[in-house]
């Protein structure tokens, strides 16, 4: 077996999770990038997981109408309860999209004929290969960087900067906040569907509180200021775990101590373009 | 039957009080999400577990210690991230965001030296007695709860007000600058009511631990999700709102249990959830103005 | 241009607003006063759809402005500076005045996604548009620094090239020239008038009386929540009810200078 086969073999989830973390991050930085506080990505992954996972297993449906499914799904969830929702503000809209997990995780338990309740999903044909989710990831970025770009990332700016000044500048808040979250549901829909065929099994436990809790440090580690941070804090939050593997219970502690001193101390993620301007001007000495 | 359900209902309900009365103090009076008051629920449950083991002390005891581990946890937590943070000004999603931090480590922490397996109080720890009440059956744990409960609450709402110290907290509540320029020394009280809260929360979780005697290091999640659940029906950071709300959902479940089926049981608090933040964001009591600095 | 009739605002039992009437005439600079807390700023927020009246019409070019959202409003023409400098303080002061031109870039997604002419063209334009109100507002050399690194009156003219971005016909500013010396009130002061040379209309909420009775062609006086006068600067400045409110039952001879410091 050549050296590539066999990095592979150990390697390959760590190697395609990476991706579908990076999705995640990314989406969850849409709804950041607005200035909202929004939890609910991880019950947007497990109904894209759900959906995708149900159509190829129930359905016999080409992989392509999976995924497509496991977007779907959630861009109409999200959708649905983004208009009372996205009308909260700070604390509320938070409080309200981690209750909302908990929602779909009690909705998942209670339909156990369709999502087999608490005991998942299992036997989800393994369809999701590198390239599905390298595509995936490039695709995402790609949009995402072209809406930066745009009148649109400068709405997101706008708004996250001064909401009424926002609306005052003849920008529609509500729609914008709207497509931030439909959108970043869809994404995490996506990452959710090529999750679920990559591990070939599903439970309702893998998209609740932890899960989210998980997204959101990915963000918050890598900074939201550009498109790098959530890459790179998915990327960290991915690989970390693997480096501790021989402490056990301890790598679960180390994601919360992470969390904390990243807000202690680097409130503006690890990748923060405004620190780096700082720093350069300061001929590269470092400063706290 | 029913009648049986009220003494459950008013149990559970006491207990979601008391944990909701600690999570919106610290709302109320930090201005923050204290996501980590489901862990330090669940550190005082394993605390009087572990003096009990390990020490045979009496149950009152037990309940006493449990109280001050828990409020000093609240207080470390305090000191050492909510303070920094509230000298830095970070805008009040981030302390919240550091407490998720936090409750991850505490949870975590324990499962390691305690394992995750359920872990039961001693035989005998509590009497297995059951007394007839107005023809209803109440054990001794139900009885102690809703005592206890009420107790608390009673000298919770007397002290806020119709103390001077009550009044310098619902002054802090209102504007911490405002108050420190009357002269209330806002640090201090803060700590104070770190302590508090957790310590609220730290008798929740051994009350609950004697209920169901099952102690599991994750337990305070679902009470977690539940409390959030309870300030925002009751409205954030009112006191009364979190007493009634409390009760309001211990007995909506145990009636949903009751008519509709155990497994929709948790549903019952995020549907109520969803519901009232629909209609009535601010809850039953909330203000809609935001507090100012 | 623009028509408050019998507008009135309450906030439970509090009055704000009683019965308010005013009629801005197109291409004017229209000043309104008042003591502090007579309400005047509550008069922008109507107007900008950020609070509905508890009574009353307000109407914009003979359409009425009612239950719209304020970023409608917006489209409809009319632009807001605040009384609380309200800028986004993480961006520069070019991308601050290029918010400002959102509603007329109208390229969809896939101009965006693909870079098409179209999207290249109208962005070109929105800069090139920023960069020129900057230059009316003198600012331009400061294009690419953070707007949270300008000095308080710098902010306040960034304000005003940011409402302007909207292309407004009708401007709202309250407060133009708080927090500024003398020197940067009599440049403002030039400035507006050449605004309102391009075909703008202002409609201008202030404390400084110099400034006001300088610029402005009308002026109404606001006093707990009621017009108390409406006219000229000179009717004004001689009414005696006006000199009241202001003063109380003082010399008139010290109103210039009390407006001066409200």
């Amino acid at each position: 077996m050549s050296g590539f086969d066999t990095f592979w073999a150990i390697y390959g989830n760590l190697v395609l999770t990476l991706g579908t973390n990076a999705l995640l991050a990314l989406s969850i930085w849409l709804t950041l990038a607005c200035g909202m506080l929004a939890l609910a990505n991880a019950a947007f992954m497990g109904i894209g997981a759900y959906a995708a996972a149900l159509l190829t297993m129930n359905y016999d449906a080409p992989f392509t109408v999976a995924l497509a499914g496991g977007m779907i799904a959630p861009a109409i969830v999200a959708a649905l309860i983004g208009l009372p929702t996205i009308r909260l503000s700070g604390v509320y809209l938070a409080m309200a999209t981690l209750g909302f997990g908990e929602v779909v995780r009690v909705t998942i338990l209670n339909t156990e004929s369709v999502t087999g309740g608490a005991l998942g999903l299992n036997g989800i044909p393994q369809s999701t290969q590198w390239w599905h989710v390298l595509l995936a990831v490039v695709l995402v970025l790609l949009v995402l960087w072209r809406l930066r770009r745009s009148k649109v990332g400068r709405a997101f700016d706008a708004i996250r900067g001064d909401e009424t000044a926002a609306s005052l500048m003849g920008i529609d808040v509500r729609a914008n906040k709207m497509a931030a979250f439909v959108l970043g549901g869809a994404i995490a829909g996506l990452a959710g569907a090529l999750n679920a065929h990559l591990t070939f099994f599903i439970g309702p436990s893998e998209y609740g509180f932890d899960r989210g809790v998980e997204i959101l440090t990915m963000a918050i580690l890598g900074g939201i200021g550009g498109l790098t941070g959530p890459i790179l804090g998915s990327a960290i939050v991915t690989v970390l775990p693997e480096m501790l593997r021989g402490f056990g219970d301890i790598r679960l502690v180390v994601n919360g101590v992470i969390l904390v001193l990243i807000v202690l101390f680097l409130p503006q993620g690890i990748w923060d373009p405004v620190r780096f301007k700082r720093w350069m001007r300061k001929g590269g000495k470092r400063h706290a | 039957m029913l009648q049986q359900q009220f003494v459950n209902a008013l149990s559970l309900g006491c207990v979601y009080a008391l944990f909701a009365l600690g999570f919106t103090l610290v709302f109320g009076v930090l201005g923050v999400i204290n996501l980590a008051h489901g862990a330090v629920f669940m550190l005082g449950a394993y605390a009087a577990l572990s003096v009990i083991n390990n020490f045979a002390l009496p149950l009152w005891a037990a309940i006493v210690v449990a109280c001050v581990v828990a409020g000093v946890v609240g207080v470390i937590i305090d000191v050492l991230v909510l303070k920094p943070l509230r000298r830095r000004n970070a805008p009040h999603l981030i302390p919240m965001i550091a407490t998720i931090g936090v409750g991850i480590i505490i949870n975590n922490g324990i499962q390691g030296i305690f394992g995750a397996s359920n872990l039961r109080f001693p035989h005998g720890t509590v009497p297995e007695t059951a007394l007839e009440i107005a023809g209803l059956h109440v054990t001794v744990i139900e009885l102690g709860i809703i005592f206890v409960s009420f107790a608390l609450m009673a000298v919770l709402m007397f002290v806020m007000h119709r103390t001077q110290f009550g009044r310098a907290l619902r002054a802090i509540a209102e504007s911490p600058r405002a108050a420190s320029l009357l002269g209330i020394n806002v640090e201090r009280l803060f700590l104070v009511t770190s302590f508090t809260a957790s310590a609220l929360g730290g008798i929740a979780g051994v009350l609950i631990g004697l209920y169901s005697n099952a102690l599991f290091p994750l337990m305070g999640q679902p009470m977690l999700h539940k409390g959030i659940a309870v300030i925002i029906l009751g409205g954030m950071g009112d006191i009364r709102g979190a007493m009634i709300g409390g009760l309001f959902l211990g007995f909506a479940e145990v009636l949903s249990v009751a008519y509709i089926g155990s497994t929709m049981r948790d549903a019952v608090a995020f549907g109520l959830l969803f519901l009232i933040l629909l209609i009535r964001p601010q809850g039953l009591f909330g203000k809609v103005v935001q507090r100012k600095a | 241009m623009l028509e408050l009739k019998g507008v009135s605002k309450s906030f439970g039992g509090l009055h704000v607003l009683r019965d308010v009437n005013l009629s801005v005439p197109e291409g004017s600079i229209f000043g309104l006063i008042g003591p502090n807390g007579a309400g005047k700023t509550t008069v922008f927020n109507l107007i900008t759809g950020l609070l509905a009246p508890t009574a009353g019409a307000i109407e914009f070019q003979g359409k009425s402005l009612l239950g719209q959202r304020p970023h409608r409003i917006t489209r409809s023409g009319v632009a807001r500076t605040f009384q609380n400098i309200r800028l986004f303080k993480e961006m520069t002061l070019l991308e601050n005045v290029v918010v400002g031109a959102y509603r007329h870039m109208n390229y969809g997604i896939a101009g965006l996604l693909l870079s098409l002419p179209g999207y290249r063209e109208q962005e070109r334009r929105a800069r090139e548009r920023a960069l020129e109100l900057l230059t009316w507002m003198r600012l331009e050399h400061k294009a690419n620094d953070l707007a949270d690194n300008l000095s308080y009156g710098e902010q306040r003219r960034l304000e005003i090239a940011r409402a302007l971005a909207t292309e407004p016909k009708l401007l709202l500013l309250d407060e133009p020239v708080a927090g500024m010396n003398t020197g940067e009130r009599a440049e403002l002061m030039r400035e507006i008038i050449a605004i309102r040379e391009r075909g703008y209309t202002i409609l201008m909420i202030e404390h400084d009386m110099r400034f006001v009775m300088g610029l402005c062609e009308q002026i109404a006086v606001l006093n707990f929540g009621k017009i108390i006068a409406c006219g000229g600067p000179d009717a004004i400045r001689s009414n005696e009810e006006v000199i009241e409110a202001y003063l109380g039952r003082e010399d008139e001879d010290d109103m210039e200078t009390t407006g001066a410091q409200a």
